[in-house]
Parts: structure tokens; sequence; C-alpha cells
């Protein structure tokens, strides 16, 4: 029977169906951070038990650590105590646990990638929604929570049920200036995030394959922002070339032997979808939010939709309009901005640097703009000192922050102040998402960085 | 971790009849810095249920001494956003056992039968009704029986039958958890594992 690339990842990863229940799937590797994590072996432990398979689990610090000086002790006692557990916990379990201060820490979905431990065609969970990013590679990869990352943790299995199947294709070329982030915040603003709950997504189409891995991650990480399990895209030779020779993927006959199996993974021609929608990707324009939801995005040169052209839920969508102190009808051009956020499991590769850094390049930061520039990671990090990507950003007034997850959730001091607007790369604008009080506004790095120089919101054509 | 038994749940309920409440309004991210599950009922709703300076905001709901109860009335796609587990946590320590809502994100879904809150999707007319009856009458009764599958508005005597595959239905029934169904099966999962390409 013909298949999708999802049914070939999910079926041969089924160790055990339950009738009317769920499906007992096999998790090939589990990424382990600090904040979800505790309270999942604190479970092992009451059980008497160890990590099953040590081997296929790897850990990083991300959500918590500070972004400046990092050599200090960290000085918040519950964030210092709970990077202190996953050392302890790693270290008793066996597993490798890249913390605060290792060569490779960094955010758990860009270091994932970056060391090959993220590849085609296995299933990949982490304690985070956004380990969806991984779906890029072609693998079957999602955001669990605590009780289930005890599950893999104790049995590298989960339980949940199959989900739908829904193929989201976007032909044709992309505009200049309009990024993968804004081709996701597009598809987002149509589907709405609860658009596509209980479906996993596979991304299909010449905008996609025309993609780079990068974009790829950043279109897979924002799955979850329309409700979807995940996302995946199926490899070809780009997603080969950028895992070959990486520290965990497989050598020499190892690595003819995977391709074997990463050969056979795209969708069968005639395999059927749940769901199937289009787009064109000519009518994608660069992307920024205005509300309190990913899905509540428009073309940046747009006006802020009418309350009464809501479908349904108007009190909630004034509500929001109210907390970001924006009116119906406006239009977004020329607001001024507080902050700029370049970083995240979604826009903190190199890529995104380059990209920022090519408007930025020539010309100031704005005096009234605060800018926080995190990498994902310490390669990351590496790679923008090596291209020189740094030098230009200090010439323009920028400086550089060291890796973590930072003001994406605002676990760490990196807070967007009460009543503030900051433009961000990452990847949700909710209630304070940011910090209390905070106002996010989601876009691309070009989007970012042209705010960063006007300090309004402005459109990167006309920068770039 | 061990939970209460779920059978069938009668009392008044609270309602917030708000759209796309996501976890990170349920727990803002700056209180999930425990190592034990401990204190979490305290932070639910945080920010919208406390000013800054702690004191508590007279027109959020949890804060109207009205509307108690255990079980949490939501709007359509309610616990978006974050895997936070911390989010069911902070909800059944809180005292709720029971959320009901037309529509519930995934993950959110999942972690709440997974810890023993039961979450109970309604039509969005049925959501109304709740909604409207309740503000009327705060005392207003809501039954829902999880043998049944249903959920009853007392005073207007409906009911609407929900759904849960069965063994979801089973293990919170019996407060059961997955981790003891897949120790059971240990062996033959490490015998599949040497089966797996990867």
């Amino acid at each position: 029977m013909s298949k999708t690339l999802f049914d070939k990842v999910w079926d041969s990863h089924v160790v055990h169906k339950i009738n009317g229940g769920p499906d007992v799937l096999f998790i090939d590797r589990h990424m382990v951070h600090e904040v979800t994590s505790p309270v999942a072996f604190l479970g092992l432990k009451n059980r008497g038990i160890k990590v099953l398979f040590p081997e296929k689990t790897f850990a990083t610090a991300d959500h918590n650590t500070p972004t400046i000086n990092q050599h200090l002790p960290v000085k918040d006692p519950l964030s210092a105590n709970q990077l202190l557990a996953l050392e302890k916990n790693s270290e008793f379990h066996g597993i490798s646990y890249w913390g605060l201060g290792h060569e490779k820490n960094g955010i758990v979905h860009v270091v994932g990638p970056e060391y090959g431990i993220t590849q085609p065609g296995a299933t990949i969970v982490c304690g985070d929604s956004h380990t969806s990013t991984h779906g890029a590679f072609g693998a079957i990869a999602f955001g669990i929570g605590t009780s289930e990352v005890e599950m893999v943790l104790s049995t590298q299995c989960i339980m949940q049920p199959k989900a739908k199947k829904m193929r989201i294709t976007i032909d044709g070329k992309l505009d200049k200036a309009v990024t993968p982030k804004d081709v996701a915040l597009f598809i987002i603003s149509e589907l709405s995030t609860s658009g596509a709950t209980g479906y996993f997504v596979e991304y299909a189409g010449d905008v996609f394959s025309e993609m780079s891995m990068e974009g790829r991650m950043t279109v897979c990480n924002l799955s979850i922002e329309m409700g979807a399990r995940g996302g995946m895209i199926a490899p070809d030779s780009k997603t080969f070339n950028y895992i070959k020779d990486r520290e965990f993927t497989p050598k020499k006959e190892s690595w003819d032997k995977a391709m074997k199996y990463w050969n056979t993974l795209k969708t069968d021609e005639d395999a059927v979808f749940d769901k199937e929608i289009k787009f064109d990707g000519k009518s994608i324009n660069p992307m920024i939010t205005y509300g309190t939801n990913p899905g509540m995005g428009i073309g940046i040169s747009k006006e802020i939709p009418l309350a009464k052209n809501q479908d349904g839920g108007i009190e909630t969508y004034k509500k929001s309009l109210s907390y970001m102190n924006f009116d119906e009808g406006e239009k977004m051009i020329g607001k001024n901005i507080d902050f700029v956020f370049l970083g995240s499991c979604t826009n903190g590769r190199i890529e995104d640097f380059r990209e920022f850094t090519k408007i930025v390049k020539g010309r100031k930061k704005a005096p009234n703009v605060t800018a926080w520039l995190v990498p994902g990671s310490h390669k990351v990090e590496k790679a923008i000192k090596e291209e020189g990507l740094l030098e230009v950003l200090i010439e323009s007034g920028f400086k550089l922050r060291e890796p973590g997850c930072s003001a994406c959730l605002a676990m760490n001091d990196d807070k967007i102040p009460n009543g503030k607007y900051a433009v961000s790369t990452s990847n949700r604008n909710f209630e304070g998402r940011q910090g209390p009080g905070s106002r996010t506004l989601l876009a691309s790095p070009l989007v970012a960085a042209a705010a960063a120089i006007t300090g309004k919101i402005t459109d990167p054509r006309t920068l770039y | 971790m061990a939970y209460e038994k779920f059978k069938i749940l009668k009392g008044n309920c609270v309602p917030l009849p708000i759209e796309n409440i996501d976890t990170d309004q349920i727990i803002p991210a700056r209180f999930l810095k425990a190592t034990e599950r401990v204190g979490f009922g305290d932070n639910l709703f945080r920010d919208w249920r406390y000013n800054s300076d702690n004191s508590p905001k007279k027109d959020f709901i949890l804060n109207n001494e009205k509307f108690n109860g255990k079980i949490l009335v939501g709007g359509k796609n309610f616990g978006s956003g974050s895997s936070r587990e911390h989010a069911a946590w902070s909800i059944y320590d809180y005292g709720f056992r029971c959320v009901i809502s037309s529509f519930f994100a995934d993950i959110f879904r999942g972690n709440c039968l997974n810890i023993g809150v039961l979450p109970v999707q309604v039509s969005p007319k049925f959501l109304d009704k709740i909604f409207n009856v309740v503000f009327e009458d705060p005392k207003s009764e809501i039954i829902v029986s999880l043998p049944d599958q249903t959920v009853t508005i007392s005073k207007l005597n409906i009911s609407e039958s929900f759904e849960i595959n069965s063994y979801k239905k089973e293990n919170m029934l019996n407060g059961y958890d997955d981790i003891d169904y897949l120790m059971n099966i240990k062996d033959s999962i490490k015998k599949f594992s040497k089966t797996t390409p990867l």
C-alpha cells in the first residue's frame, strides 16, 4: 500500500499497537534540557531504575542559562539548581551532557542537527514543543510532556495515537527579502494557531526544495504554532550533504547502509493525505505579527485586520489588540519599537546572522533600540566570528551575547520590560512571553534588522 | 506520578471564556524553575491573577469567590503553545480535575491525560450554554461522567457525549499511568531496539 513519508517513519517504529488506544512508539533520539527533565529523573529515582538507553539520550542546558558572563556562577539560585540537577542526573545515568561552558553547548534544536544527532527517518523527541525543528531532515520529531520524558528515559518509548496527515505544498519562487520565517508566518496566518491540530504536516513543493537546511528548520520549527504535532520535509541531496561527516552521523559502511534507508524516505506518488493545502510562493510578503498569537500575522505593508472581519472570537481579538495597544485598521509600517531580539531555535542559526548582517552592514543601529543578538550555539557563535560578521555587527553598533534560549521565553534575565515593543525572530508573541507586560512582534531576521536600523517597523525590501 | 482516580465529577465550575489560552498564560516560564513538582497551583494564571506587586487582580475569575469548583471551562483552542507539563500540573495542583473546552491543543491534551486532568471536548454550542448558565448562576451544577463519557448541565437537563480512547479511559478510571504499561513490555522493547535502522 502507498505510504506517505510520515507513515514510513512512524510505522517502522511501532513496537506494539493497542486496540482502541495509542501506539507504543520507539524513540531513536531523546534530547533533554534542564527545565522539563528534573521531575522525570525524580520519577526514575522513585522507581529505582536507570535510563534504558543512555547512548540514545543527549542533554544540553539552554532554557535557563544566562547569555552574558557564562564563565561566572549562575546568579539565580533556582536556575543554578536546575542546571546542577541536569548535570548530576546526566552523570548518574551516563548521558552525554553539554552544559554551560561546554564547547558544544547551545539550544537543543540547534545543536542536535549541528552534531548529526538529527538524522532522516529517526524518531526524535524532547520535552520542548519546538522539537518539530528536526523534521527538516525527514525525521518524525515532536515535543512531549514531562511524563513522556520519564517514559522515554525509562523505556525509550512513548504511547501516542498516530496523527492524521496533512501536506502543505508551496510552488513558485519567493520574492526578494521573503525568508523561510515569512513562509511559516504566512502559513500560520492562513491556517490559524489551531488549523493543523491533530495533524502531522509534510511540506512539499519548489519553495521547500529550494530552501536551505537552516530555512527548512525554521519552517518545521514553527509547525507547532499552527497546532500541528510536527512538520517534516523529505530528505534530499541538501539534507545528506548537511549531515555527512558530522560527529554522530554514521561513517563508511554504516553511512552507505543508512543511505539505502534514507533514499526510501519520500511520500509515494499515490499516497493519500487526510488534508492537502496549496499556496503560491509568489503571494508571500515579508510578514509581521500584530497580536498575541503567532496566527495574528500580516504582510508588513498591510493594515491590522478589523475585528468585525474575524471569524468568531471577537472579544478575544479585541483583548489581544488592547494588550498590544494597537487599533484595528492601523498600518504596522512606521510604528516605533524598543527592542530587537535575533536568536532562538527558530532563527538563531548562522544563516539568520548572515541575513541580519546583510541589512545592517554600513548602517548604524538606531539609538532608541536595544538589540540582543543571541547565537543558537557556540558553533554558530564561532562561525559568526570566523566569517567576519562580528566585525560588521560591532561596526554598526551591535554586540553579540552568548548562546541560549534567552529572551524567547525570558526564563533568564533577558526580559523585555513591561509595555515595550520587541521585534523578535523567535516563535511566540503570547502575552508576557518575553517578560511580564512585554509586547512581541514576530518577524524574520531581515525585518528585525530593518527595525534595528530605523527604530521603526520598516519594510526590509527598502534596505535589502 | 500517582493521581486521583476519575469517575464522576459533580459540581460547580470556573468559566474562562477566552480563546487560545496558551500555556504561557496558564503558567509563565519564569515559574518553571523547580526540580520537584511542588507549588505549581500557586502560580496558575499568574499574570492574569496577580498584579506585579503580587496583589490579586480583582476582575480575574479565580479571584472571584462566587466561582469555584473542580471544573475549569475555557474557550476554543485551550492549552496551545509550549509542551510544558507544568501547565497541566498547575491546573491539577490548584484543584481542578477536569477542563472543558470546544477544542484543545494536542500536547496539552496528552499531558492532562497523563496526570489525571480529564480534557472534555464539547461542541461550541454546548460550551456557550455552559458559559451562559454559569454566569447566570455560579452555583449551576455540571456533571462529568467518565464511565458514560457524558457532560450534563443539570439545570437545563441537557447532556453531550465526549470522546476518549478506551485505553486512556481505563487508565483514568483506575489512576494508572503509561509507564506501568511500558515497564511491563520492556523486554519486547529491548528486542525491538535491535531491529531499528538507526
